[in-house]
Protein backbone atom coordinates (compact mmCIF):
# COMPACT_ATOMS: atom_id res chain seq x y z
CA UNK A 1 0.00 0.00 0.00
CA UNK A 2 1.67 3.32 -1.09
CA UNK A 3 2.46 5.33 1.91
CA UNK A 4 1.26 8.92 1.07
CA UNK A 5 -1.72 7.54 -0.07
CA UNK A 6 -4.70 10.06 0.32
CA UNK A 7 -8.42 9.29 1.75
CA UNK A 8 -9.45 6.10 -0.27
CA UNK A 9 -12.86 6.23 -1.90
CA UNK A 10 -12.66 2.58 -2.51
CA UNK A 11 -10.74 -0.04 -0.23
CA UNK A 12 -11.26 -3.92 -0.64
CA UNK A 13 -10.46 -6.51 1.72
CA UNK A 14 -9.82 -9.34 0.99
CA UNK A 15 -12.27 -10.68 -2.23
CA UNK A 16 -12.41 -13.96 -3.18
CA UNK A 17 -14.66 -14.28 -6.56
CA UNK A 18 -15.89 -17.79 -7.61
CA UNK A 19 -17.62 -18.32 -11.30
CA UNK A 20 -19.32 -21.28 -9.93
CA UNK A 21 -16.52 -23.70 -8.36
CA UNK A 22 -13.80 -22.21 -10.49
CA UNK A 23 -12.05 -19.27 -8.18
CA UNK A 24 -11.13 -15.97 -10.29
CA UNK A 25 -10.02 -14.07 -7.59
CA UNK A 26 -7.97 -15.02 -4.24
CA UNK A 27 -7.93 -13.01 -1.28
CA UNK A 28 -7.71 -9.52 -3.27
CA UNK A 29 -7.16 -6.71 -1.34
CA UNK A 30 -6.62 -2.93 -2.35
CA UNK A 31 -7.34 0.58 -1.70
CA UNK A 32 -8.12 3.11 -4.56
CA UNK A 33 -6.94 6.63 -3.87
CA UNK A 34 -10.01 9.24 -4.63
CA UNK A 35 -9.13 11.69 -7.51
CA UNK A 36 -6.30 10.15 -8.76
CA UNK A 37 -6.34 7.45 -12.29
CA UNK A 38 -5.69 3.55 -11.15
CA UNK A 39 -4.55 1.01 -13.66
CA UNK A 40 -5.33 -2.39 -13.34
CA UNK A 41 -3.00 -4.52 -15.12
CA UNK A 42 -2.52 -8.34 -15.83
CA UNK A 43 -2.43 -10.89 -18.10
CA UNK A 44 -4.97 -12.71 -19.88
CA UNK A 45 -7.30 -14.63 -17.17
CA UNK A 46 -6.05 -12.54 -14.20
CA UNK A 47 -9.32 -11.96 -12.95
CA UNK A 48 -8.81 -7.61 -13.49
CA UNK A 49 -12.06 -7.77 -15.36
CA UNK A 50 -13.85 -9.68 -13.05
CA UNK A 51 -12.44 -7.44 -10.04
CA UNK A 52 -13.80 -3.90 -11.91
CA UNK A 53 -16.88 -5.86 -12.29
CA UNK A 54 -17.55 -6.55 -8.48
CA UNK A 55 -16.81 -3.07 -7.91
CA UNK A 56 -20.46 -1.59 -9.50
CA UNK A 57 -21.61 -5.41 -8.84
CA UNK A 58 -21.84 -6.05 -12.82
CA UNK A 59 -21.07 -9.28 -11.74
CA UNK A 60 -24.73 -10.65 -10.61
CA UNK A 61 -25.37 -10.44 -13.79
CA UNK A 62 -23.43 -13.23 -14.38
CA UNK A 63 -24.78 -16.75 -13.86
CA UNK A 64 -22.80 -18.45 -10.91
CA UNK A 65 -20.74 -15.80 -9.92
CA UNK A 66 -20.10 -15.47 -6.19
CA UNK A 67 -18.02 -13.17 -3.77
CA UNK A 68 -16.60 -12.80 -0.41
CA UNK A 69 -14.74 -10.59 1.18
CA UNK A 70 -15.66 -6.69 1.43
CA UNK A 71 -15.99 -3.79 -0.56
CA UNK A 72 -15.79 -0.31 1.24
CA UNK A 73 -17.20 2.91 -1.05
CA UNK A 74 -16.96 5.66 1.09
CA UNK A 75 -16.59 3.48 3.90
CA UNK A 76 -20.25 1.01 3.15
CA UNK A 77 -20.02 -2.31 2.40
CA UNK A 78 -21.40 -2.49 -1.29
CA UNK A 79 -21.93 -6.51 -1.32
CA UNK A 80 -24.01 -6.19 2.16
CA UNK A 81 -27.92 -6.99 1.21
CA UNK A 82 -28.73 -3.97 2.30
CA UNK A 83 -27.09 -1.35 -0.98
CA UNK A 84 -29.16 -1.54 -3.89
CA UNK A 85 -27.33 -2.00 -6.87
CA UNK A 86 -29.04 0.34 -8.75
CA UNK A 87 -28.61 3.35 -6.44
CA UNK A 88 -24.87 2.08 -6.75
CA UNK A 89 -24.47 2.09 -10.11
CA UNK A 90 -25.62 5.85 -10.72
CA UNK A 91 -22.85 6.37 -8.32
CA UNK A 92 -20.05 3.93 -10.00
CA UNK A 93 -20.43 4.60 -13.09
CA UNK A 94 -18.64 2.18 -16.04
CA UNK A 95 -17.54 2.33 -19.43
CA UNK A 96 -17.13 -0.80 -21.53
CA UNK A 97 -14.61 -2.80 -23.54
CA UNK A 98 -16.50 -2.24 -27.23
CA UNK A 99 -18.40 0.86 -27.67
CA UNK A 100 -22.09 0.09 -26.48
CA UNK A 101 -23.81 2.97 -27.49
CA UNK A 102 -28.01 2.47 -27.31
CA UNK A 103 -29.50 1.70 -30.87
CA UNK A 104 -31.14 5.48 -29.78
CA UNK A 105 -29.78 8.87 -30.64
CA UNK A 106 -26.75 10.81 -29.81
CA UNK A 107 -29.03 12.99 -26.96
CA UNK A 108 -30.98 9.94 -25.94
CA UNK A 109 -28.00 8.07 -25.02
CA UNK A 110 -26.17 10.78 -22.98
CA UNK A 111 -29.89 11.27 -21.65
CA UNK A 112 -30.69 7.64 -20.60
CA UNK A 113 -29.32 7.54 -17.23
CA UNK A 114 -30.67 11.21 -16.49
CA UNK A 115 -33.92 9.56 -17.75
CA UNK A 116 -34.14 6.51 -15.63
CA UNK A 117 -33.32 8.73 -12.50
CA UNK A 118 -36.30 10.70 -13.04
CA UNK A 119 -33.53 13.89 -13.44
CA UNK A 120 -35.21 15.54 -16.54
CA UNK A 121 -34.98 19.11 -15.75
CA UNK A 122 -32.74 21.20 -17.79
CA UNK A 123 -32.45 18.02 -19.70
CA UNK A 124 -30.54 19.72 -22.99
CA UNK A 125 -28.31 21.69 -20.45
CA UNK A 126 -27.12 18.66 -18.89
CA UNK A 127 -26.53 16.73 -22.05
CA UNK A 128 -24.38 19.55 -23.53
CA UNK A 129 -22.08 19.22 -20.39
CA UNK A 130 -21.70 15.71 -20.20
CA UNK A 131 -20.65 15.96 -24.28
CA UNK A 132 -18.35 18.82 -23.25
CA UNK A 133 -16.45 16.90 -20.83
CA UNK A 134 -16.10 13.81 -22.95
CA UNK A 135 -14.77 16.28 -25.35
CA UNK A 136 -17.07 15.43 -27.78
CA UNK A 137 -19.45 18.39 -27.81
CA UNK A 138 -17.90 20.19 -30.73
CA UNK A 139 -18.00 17.08 -32.92
CA UNK A 140 -21.23 16.24 -32.15
CA UNK A 141 -23.08 19.25 -31.54
CA UNK A 142 -25.09 19.31 -35.13
CA UNK A 143 -25.92 15.79 -35.35
CA UNK A 144 -27.71 15.10 -31.70
CA UNK A 145 -30.82 13.66 -33.21
CA UNK A 146 -28.53 11.28 -35.55
CA UNK A 147 -28.22 7.09 -34.08
CA UNK A 148 -25.48 6.93 -32.16
CA UNK A 149 -24.46 4.60 -34.72
CA UNK A 150 -23.26 7.29 -36.92
CA UNK A 151 -20.34 8.00 -35.04
CA UNK A 152 -16.96 6.50 -35.70
CA UNK A 153 -15.38 4.17 -32.75
CA UNK A 154 -13.57 6.24 -31.34
CA UNK A 155 -16.30 8.72 -30.79
CA UNK A 156 -19.04 5.79 -29.83
CA UNK A 157 -16.68 5.09 -26.61
CA UNK A 158 -16.55 9.11 -26.25
CA UNK A 159 -20.09 9.00 -26.35
CA UNK A 160 -20.34 6.14 -23.74
CA UNK A 161 -18.02 7.52 -20.98
CA UNK A 162 -20.55 11.42 -21.70
CA UNK A 163 -23.33 9.12 -20.63
CA UNK A 164 -21.40 7.27 -18.01
CA UNK A 165 -20.43 11.38 -17.17
CA UNK A 166 -24.21 12.65 -17.24
CA UNK A 167 -25.49 10.84 -13.98
CA UNK A 168 -22.37 12.38 -11.89
CA UNK A 169 -20.68 9.59 -10.71
CA UNK A 170 -17.78 9.86 -8.17
CA UNK A 171 -16.11 6.43 -9.69
CA UNK A 172 -15.94 5.66 -13.30
CA UNK A 173 -14.75 1.92 -14.16
CA UNK A 174 -13.05 1.75 -17.48
CA UNK A 175 -12.72 -1.60 -18.89
CA UNK A 176 -10.42 -1.69 -21.42
CA UNK A 177 -12.10 1.11 -22.88
CA UNK A 178 -9.41 1.52 -25.78
CA UNK A 179 -9.20 -2.40 -27.09
CA UNK A 180 -11.03 -1.64 -29.99
CA UNK A 181 -10.09 1.50 -31.28
CA UNK A 182 -7.33 2.96 -32.98
CA UNK A 183 -3.88 4.64 -32.12
CA UNK A 184 -5.42 8.28 -32.77
CA UNK A 185 -8.97 7.70 -31.02
CA UNK A 186 -6.87 5.84 -28.06
CA UNK A 187 -4.80 8.89 -27.31
CA UNK A 188 -7.94 11.34 -27.60
CA UNK A 189 -9.14 8.54 -24.60
CA UNK A 190 -6.07 8.87 -22.76
CA UNK A 191 -6.14 12.50 -22.50
CA UNK A 192 -9.74 12.56 -21.80
CA UNK A 193 -8.78 10.10 -18.81
CA UNK A 194 -5.77 12.61 -17.20
CA UNK A 195 -8.55 15.43 -17.53
CA UNK A 196 -11.02 13.08 -16.10
CA UNK A 197 -8.83 12.69 -12.27
CA UNK A 198 -9.44 16.55 -11.88
CA UNK A 199 -13.47 15.55 -10.46
CA UNK A 200 -13.61 11.90 -10.87
CA UNK A 201 -11.79 8.39 -9.39
CA UNK A 202 -10.68 6.78 -12.28
CA UNK A 203 -9.95 2.65 -12.46
CA UNK A 204 -8.80 1.81 -15.82
CA UNK A 205 -8.02 -2.14 -16.27
CA UNK A 206 -5.99 -2.45 -19.25
CA UNK A 207 -3.73 -5.33 -21.41
CA UNK A 208 -1.71 -2.18 -22.56
CA UNK A 209 1.42 -1.34 -19.91
CA UNK A 210 2.36 1.69 -21.98
CA UNK A 211 -1.24 3.00 -21.44
CA UNK A 212 -0.74 2.44 -17.81
CA UNK A 213 2.33 3.97 -17.63
CA UNK A 214 0.83 6.95 -19.43
CA UNK A 215 -2.46 7.79 -17.75
CA UNK A 216 -2.14 6.13 -14.50
CA UNK A 217 -0.71 7.50 -10.98
CA UNK A 218 -1.07 4.12 -9.25
CA UNK A 219 -1.13 0.20 -10.67
CA UNK A 220 -1.85 -2.61 -9.02
CA UNK A 221 -0.61 -5.38 -11.01
CA UNK A 222 -2.64 -8.76 -11.07
CA UNK A 223 -1.38 -12.35 -11.92
CA UNK A 224 -2.64 -15.61 -12.90
CA UNK A 225 -5.06 -17.04 -10.49
CA UNK A 226 -6.32 -13.90 -9.18
CA UNK A 227 -3.88 -12.79 -7.23
CA UNK A 228 -3.04 -9.05 -6.72
CA UNK A 229 0.65 -9.40 -6.61
CA UNK A 230 1.76 -5.40 -6.00
CA UNK A 231 -0.20 -2.33 -5.61
CA UNK A 232 2.02 1.22 -5.91
CA UNK A 233 2.99 4.39 -7.49
CA UNK A 234 2.60 3.58 -11.51
CA UNK A 235 6.43 4.77 -11.46
CA UNK A 236 7.60 2.51 -8.94
CA UNK A 237 5.75 -0.40 -10.48
CA UNK A 238 7.99 -0.07 -13.77
CA UNK A 239 10.99 1.36 -12.57
CA UNK A 240 11.43 -0.71 -9.36
CA UNK A 241 9.09 -3.38 -8.97
CA UNK A 242 8.90 -5.04 -5.71
CA UNK A 243 8.27 -8.13 -6.81
CA UNK A 244 10.20 -10.18 -8.99
CA UNK A 245 6.83 -11.40 -10.71
CA UNK A 246 5.89 -8.13 -11.62
CA UNK A 247 9.27 -6.93 -12.80
CA UNK A 248 9.38 -10.51 -15.16
CA UNK A 249 5.29 -9.20 -16.08
CA UNK A 250 6.41 -5.75 -16.95
CA UNK A 251 9.33 -6.56 -19.11
CA UNK A 252 7.43 -8.66 -21.38
CA UNK A 253 9.37 -12.00 -19.91
CA UNK A 254 5.71 -13.52 -20.03
CA UNK A 255 2.30 -11.75 -20.76
CA UNK B 1 -8.43 -32.33 -56.60
CA UNK B 2 -11.06 -32.98 -59.77
CA UNK B 3 -13.16 -35.18 -57.70
CA UNK B 4 -13.56 -32.16 -54.89
CA UNK B 5 -14.67 -29.89 -57.15
CA UNK B 6 -17.16 -32.43 -59.01
CA UNK B 7 -18.16 -33.35 -55.19
CA UNK B 8 -19.01 -29.49 -54.93
CA UNK B 9 -20.68 -29.10 -58.17
CA UNK B 10 -23.06 -32.32 -57.18
CA UNK B 11 -23.86 -30.99 -53.59
CA UNK B 12 -24.07 -27.04 -55.15
CA UNK B 13 -26.36 -28.51 -57.89
CA UNK B 14 -28.35 -30.85 -55.85
CA UNK B 15 -29.39 -27.59 -53.25
CA UNK B 16 -30.30 -25.63 -56.54
CA UNK B 17 -32.99 -27.99 -57.35
CA UNK B 18 -34.14 -28.41 -54.03
CA UNK B 19 -34.63 -24.85 -53.88
CA UNK B 20 -36.35 -24.86 -57.56
CA UNK B 21 -38.95 -27.90 -56.04
CA UNK B 22 -39.87 -25.29 -53.36
CA UNK B 23 -40.75 -22.65 -56.11
CA UNK B 24 -42.02 -24.77 -58.49
CA UNK B 25 -44.99 -26.38 -55.76
CA UNK B 26 -45.37 -22.46 -54.15
CA UNK B 27 -45.60 -21.58 -58.09
CA UNK B 28 -47.96 -24.61 -59.33
CA UNK B 29 -50.18 -23.77 -55.81
CA UNK B 30 -50.69 -20.26 -56.76
CA UNK B 31 -51.26 -20.53 -60.80
CA UNK B 32 -53.51 -23.50 -60.02
CA UNK B 33 -55.84 -21.21 -57.96
CA UNK B 34 -55.16 -18.26 -59.47
CA UNK B 35 -56.21 -19.64 -62.73
CA UNK B 36 -59.31 -21.12 -61.82
CA UNK B 37 -59.96 -18.22 -59.07
CA UNK B 38 -59.81 -15.40 -60.82
CA UNK B 39 -62.48 -15.13 -62.86
CA UNK B 40 -64.47 -14.80 -59.75
CA UNK B 41 -62.99 -12.29 -58.36
CA UNK B 42 -65.05 -9.13 -59.07
CA UNK B 43 -66.21 -5.73 -56.83
CA UNK B 44 -69.35 -7.52 -56.33
CA UNK B 45 -67.83 -10.66 -55.28
CA UNK B 46 -65.66 -8.81 -52.36
CA UNK B 47 -68.84 -6.24 -51.15
CA UNK B 48 -72.25 -8.08 -51.82
CA UNK B 49 -73.76 -11.15 -49.92
CA UNK B 50 -74.17 -14.44 -50.87
CA UNK B 51 -77.16 -14.82 -52.62
CA UNK B 52 -79.17 -18.13 -53.41
CA UNK B 53 -78.19 -20.50 -51.04
CA UNK B 54 -74.12 -19.57 -51.49
CA UNK B 55 -74.08 -20.27 -54.91
CA UNK B 56 -74.03 -16.56 -56.12
CA UNK B 57 -73.48 -13.75 -55.00
CA UNK B 58 -70.25 -12.20 -53.00
CA UNK B 59 -68.33 -13.43 -49.38
CA UNK B 60 -67.82 -10.00 -48.16
CA UNK B 61 -69.40 -11.47 -44.23
CA UNK B 62 -66.65 -13.80 -44.22
CA UNK B 63 -63.82 -11.59 -45.65
CA UNK B 64 -65.16 -9.28 -42.48
CA UNK B 65 -65.60 -12.58 -40.16
CA UNK B 66 -61.62 -13.29 -40.96
CA UNK B 67 -60.43 -9.90 -40.55
CA UNK B 68 -62.26 -9.71 -37.02
CA UNK B 69 -61.15 -13.02 -36.22
CA UNK B 70 -57.49 -12.23 -36.80
CA UNK B 71 -57.59 -8.80 -35.48
CA UNK B 72 -58.55 -10.18 -32.62
CA UNK B 73 -56.37 -13.11 -31.62
CA UNK B 74 -53.46 -10.58 -32.07
CA UNK B 75 -55.15 -8.35 -29.12
CA UNK B 76 -55.01 -11.68 -26.97
CA UNK B 77 -52.19 -13.13 -27.81
CA UNK B 78 -49.74 -10.67 -28.60
CA UNK B 79 -49.16 -8.88 -25.73
CA UNK B 80 -50.06 -12.42 -23.40
CA UNK B 81 -46.61 -14.03 -25.63
CA UNK B 82 -44.66 -10.84 -25.62
CA UNK B 83 -44.93 -11.11 -21.54
CA UNK B 84 -44.46 -14.24 -21.22
CA UNK B 85 -41.00 -13.89 -23.34
CA UNK B 86 -39.86 -11.12 -21.08
CA UNK B 87 -40.30 -13.32 -18.44
CA UNK B 88 -38.78 -16.21 -19.37
CA UNK B 89 -35.65 -14.04 -21.38
CA UNK B 90 -35.02 -11.72 -19.00
CA UNK B 91 -36.67 -12.44 -15.35
CA UNK B 92 -37.15 -16.34 -14.90
CA UNK B 93 -34.09 -17.56 -13.16
CA UNK B 94 -32.16 -20.08 -15.99
CA UNK B 95 -32.80 -23.45 -15.24
CA UNK B 96 -35.01 -26.41 -14.74
CA UNK B 97 -37.82 -23.94 -14.29
CA UNK B 98 -37.85 -22.44 -17.78
CA UNK B 99 -36.67 -25.06 -19.56
CA UNK B 100 -39.87 -27.32 -18.31
CA UNK B 101 -41.64 -23.88 -18.96
CA UNK B 102 -40.16 -24.04 -22.22
CA UNK B 103 -41.16 -27.58 -23.58
CA UNK B 104 -44.76 -26.96 -22.19
CA UNK B 105 -44.63 -23.99 -24.48
CA UNK B 106 -43.14 -26.53 -27.52
CA UNK B 107 -45.70 -29.14 -26.48
CA UNK B 108 -48.42 -26.46 -27.10
CA UNK B 109 -47.16 -25.65 -30.64
CA UNK B 110 -47.42 -29.93 -31.02
CA UNK B 111 -51.45 -29.76 -30.60
CA UNK B 112 -53.19 -30.70 -33.49
CA UNK B 113 -55.86 -27.74 -34.10
CA UNK B 114 -58.85 -29.32 -33.87
CA UNK B 115 -57.74 -30.49 -30.17
CA UNK B 116 -57.53 -26.34 -29.41
CA UNK B 117 -61.35 -26.06 -31.80
CA UNK B 118 -62.42 -28.60 -28.72
CA UNK B 119 -61.52 -27.31 -25.90
CA UNK B 120 -62.47 -24.36 -26.98
CA UNK B 121 -66.31 -25.23 -27.70
CA UNK B 122 -65.67 -26.90 -23.97
CA UNK B 123 -64.25 -24.08 -22.46
CA UNK B 124 -65.06 -20.89 -24.07
CA UNK B 125 -68.48 -21.77 -25.76
CA UNK B 126 -69.57 -23.90 -23.05
CA UNK B 127 -68.10 -23.02 -19.74
CA UNK B 128 -67.37 -19.47 -19.95
CA UNK B 129 -71.03 -18.98 -21.70
CA UNK B 130 -69.31 -16.77 -24.76
CA UNK B 131 -71.47 -18.74 -27.06
CA UNK B 132 -70.29 -19.61 -30.92
CA UNK B 133 -68.86 -15.72 -31.47
CA UNK B 134 -66.04 -13.77 -32.70
CA UNK B 135 -64.48 -13.67 -28.62
CA UNK B 136 -65.08 -17.54 -28.21
CA UNK B 137 -62.70 -18.19 -31.86
CA UNK B 138 -60.32 -15.27 -30.97
CA UNK B 139 -59.38 -16.83 -27.48
CA UNK B 140 -59.40 -20.05 -28.90
CA UNK B 141 -56.96 -19.26 -32.07
CA UNK B 142 -54.80 -17.03 -29.47
CA UNK B 143 -53.90 -19.96 -27.24
CA UNK B 144 -52.81 -21.83 -31.02
CA UNK B 145 -50.65 -19.47 -31.93
CA UNK B 146 -49.34 -18.61 -28.50
CA UNK B 147 -46.17 -20.36 -28.77
CA UNK B 148 -45.44 -19.04 -32.45
CA UNK B 149 -45.47 -15.60 -31.04
CA UNK B 150 -43.74 -16.56 -27.68
CA UNK B 151 -40.76 -18.24 -29.84
CA UNK B 152 -40.59 -15.82 -32.10
CA UNK B 153 -40.38 -13.15 -29.12
CA UNK B 154 -38.11 -15.18 -26.87
CA UNK B 155 -35.61 -15.16 -30.35
CA UNK B 156 -35.92 -11.48 -30.56
CA UNK B 157 -34.97 -10.72 -27.32
CA UNK B 158 -31.64 -12.78 -27.14
CA UNK B 159 -30.93 -11.52 -30.36
CA UNK B 160 -30.84 -7.86 -28.22
CA UNK B 161 -26.77 -7.93 -27.37
CA UNK B 162 -25.92 -8.45 -23.75
CA UNK B 163 -23.58 -5.18 -23.92
CA UNK B 164 -27.20 -2.89 -23.62
CA UNK B 165 -28.37 -4.61 -20.61
CA UNK B 166 -24.90 -4.03 -19.18
CA UNK B 167 -24.99 -0.34 -20.43
CA UNK B 168 -28.64 0.38 -18.96
CA UNK B 169 -27.58 -1.16 -15.70
CA UNK B 170 -24.34 -0.02 -15.62
CA UNK B 171 -26.38 3.78 -15.91
CA UNK B 172 -28.16 2.65 -12.47
CA UNK B 173 -31.28 1.61 -14.84
CA UNK B 174 -33.69 -1.06 -12.87
CA UNK B 175 -34.53 -4.17 -14.79
CA UNK B 176 -37.93 -2.86 -15.66
CA UNK B 177 -36.31 -0.09 -17.10
CA UNK B 178 -33.58 -2.16 -18.82
CA UNK B 179 -35.98 -4.10 -20.17
CA UNK B 180 -38.99 -1.26 -21.48
CA UNK B 181 -36.42 1.41 -22.65
CA UNK B 182 -33.88 -0.54 -24.17
CA UNK B 183 -34.27 -4.11 -24.72
CA UNK B 184 -38.21 -4.01 -25.92
CA UNK B 185 -37.72 -1.99 -28.84
CA UNK B 186 -34.34 -3.51 -30.09
CA UNK B 187 -36.60 -6.33 -30.17
CA UNK B 188 -39.71 -5.28 -31.19
CA UNK B 189 -38.55 -5.78 -34.92
CA UNK B 190 -38.49 -9.88 -34.25
CA UNK B 191 -41.53 -9.53 -31.99
CA UNK B 192 -43.33 -8.38 -34.80
CA UNK B 193 -42.17 -11.52 -37.13
CA UNK B 194 -43.96 -13.54 -34.97
CA UNK B 195 -46.75 -11.88 -35.23
CA UNK B 196 -47.10 -11.68 -38.96
CA UNK B 197 -46.69 -15.67 -38.82
CA UNK B 198 -49.05 -15.69 -35.63
CA UNK B 199 -51.76 -13.27 -38.15
CA UNK B 200 -51.04 -15.65 -41.24
CA UNK B 201 -51.87 -18.81 -39.14
CA UNK B 202 -55.01 -17.39 -37.42
CA UNK B 203 -56.50 -16.09 -40.84
CA UNK B 204 -56.44 -19.51 -42.45
CA UNK B 205 -56.89 -22.00 -39.76
CA UNK B 206 -60.64 -23.56 -39.69
CA UNK B 207 -60.48 -26.75 -37.09
CA UNK B 208 -60.29 -23.98 -34.41
CA UNK B 209 -63.07 -21.96 -35.75
CA UNK B 210 -65.10 -24.83 -36.56
CA UNK B 211 -67.17 -24.73 -32.89
CA UNK B 212 -66.58 -21.87 -31.96
CA UNK B 213 -67.04 -18.76 -34.01
CA UNK B 214 -67.67 -19.80 -37.65
CA UNK B 215 -70.93 -20.51 -38.83
CA UNK B 216 -72.60 -21.28 -42.75
CA UNK B 217 -74.57 -18.26 -43.33
CA UNK B 218 -74.61 -14.83 -41.06
CA UNK B 219 -75.25 -11.18 -41.02
CA UNK B 220 -72.88 -8.69 -40.46
CA UNK B 221 -71.58 -9.21 -36.80
CA UNK B 222 -72.86 -6.23 -34.61
CA UNK B 223 -70.77 -7.23 -31.28
CA UNK B 224 -67.56 -9.53 -30.26
CA UNK B 225 -70.37 -12.10 -29.18
CA UNK B 226 -71.79 -12.66 -33.07
CA UNK B 227 -71.00 -15.39 -34.82
CA UNK B 228 -69.23 -14.65 -38.31
CA UNK B 229 -68.56 -16.29 -41.29
CA UNK B 230 -65.25 -16.83 -41.91
CA UNK B 231 -63.50 -17.53 -44.86
CA UNK B 232 -61.60 -20.83 -44.46
CA UNK B 233 -64.51 -22.61 -43.18
CA UNK B 234 -66.97 -20.96 -46.25
CA UNK B 235 -64.14 -22.94 -48.20
CA UNK B 236 -64.19 -26.18 -46.14
CA UNK B 237 -67.98 -26.00 -46.25
CA UNK B 238 -68.59 -25.10 -49.94
CA UNK B 239 -66.12 -27.38 -51.13
CA UNK B 240 -67.00 -30.24 -48.93
CA UNK B 241 -71.02 -30.30 -47.62
CA UNK B 242 -72.29 -27.71 -50.28
CA UNK B 243 -75.06 -29.55 -52.56
CA UNK B 244 -73.69 -27.39 -54.97
CA UNK B 245 -69.86 -28.04 -55.30
CA UNK B 246 -69.59 -28.46 -58.59
CA UNK B 247 -71.50 -25.40 -59.46
CA UNK B 248 -69.25 -23.53 -56.72
CA UNK B 249 -66.24 -24.26 -57.84
CA UNK B 250 -65.57 -20.78 -59.06
CA UNK B 251 -66.45 -19.03 -55.72
CA UNK B 252 -64.59 -21.91 -53.76
CA UNK B 253 -61.27 -20.94 -55.45
CA UNK B 254 -62.70 -17.24 -55.63
CA UNK B 255 -62.28 -17.09 -51.76
CA UNK B 256 -59.05 -18.98 -51.46
CA UNK B 257 -57.71 -16.13 -53.69
CA UNK B 258 -59.21 -13.60 -51.28
CA UNK B 259 -57.95 -15.52 -48.05
CA UNK B 260 -54.66 -15.73 -49.15
CA UNK B 261 -54.84 -11.90 -50.46
CA UNK B 262 -55.91 -10.94 -46.76
CA UNK B 263 -53.25 -12.59 -45.19
CA UNK B 264 -50.52 -11.12 -47.57
CA UNK B 265 -51.91 -7.71 -47.19
CA UNK B 266 -52.48 -8.49 -43.22
CA UNK B 267 -48.62 -9.36 -43.28
CA UNK B 268 -47.63 -6.46 -45.78
CA UNK B 269 -48.95 -3.93 -43.07
CA UNK B 270 -46.88 -5.46 -40.49
CA UNK B 271 -44.00 -6.07 -42.46
CA UNK B 272 -43.70 -2.40 -43.61
CA UNK B 273 -43.98 -1.77 -39.91
CA UNK B 274 -40.82 -3.87 -39.12
CA UNK B 275 -38.86 -2.18 -42.15
CA UNK B 276 -40.00 1.10 -40.10
CA UNK B 277 -38.42 0.01 -37.17
CA UNK B 278 -35.30 -1.60 -38.11
CA UNK B 279 -34.08 1.65 -40.08
CA UNK B 280 -31.03 2.46 -38.35
CA UNK B 281 -30.13 -1.29 -36.65
CA UNK B 282 -26.63 -1.89 -36.80
CA UNK B 283 -25.77 -4.01 -34.14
Amino acid sequence: MPKEMLEPVIVVEDLDFYYGKEQALRGVSLSIPRNKVTAIIGPSGCGKSTFLKTLNRLHELIPGARVKGRVLFNGRDILSREVDPVELRRRIGMVFQKPNPFPKSVFENVAFGLRVNGDVSNLKEKVEQALRRAALWDEVKDKLQRSAFDLSGGQQQRLCIARALAVEPEVLLMDEPCSALDPIATAKIEDLILELKEDYTVIIVTHNMQQAARVSDYTAVFLTGGVMVEFAETKKIFENPANKMVEDYITGKFG
Amino acid sequence: MRLRRLTQAAAFAFLTLAMAAVLLALGTILYYILARGAGAISWEFLTSFPRRGMTAGGIFPAIVGTFYLAVGTLIFSLPLGICAAIYLVEYAPQGRAVRLIRMAVNNLAGVPSIVFGLFGLAFFVRLLGLGVSILSGSLTLAFLVLPTIIRASEEALRAVPQEFREGALALGATRWQMIRRVVLPAGLPGVLTGAILALGRAAGETAPIIFTAAVFSARLPNSPLSPVMALPYHLFVMATESIFYEETRPIQYGTAIVLLGLVLALDLVAILVRARLRRGRRW
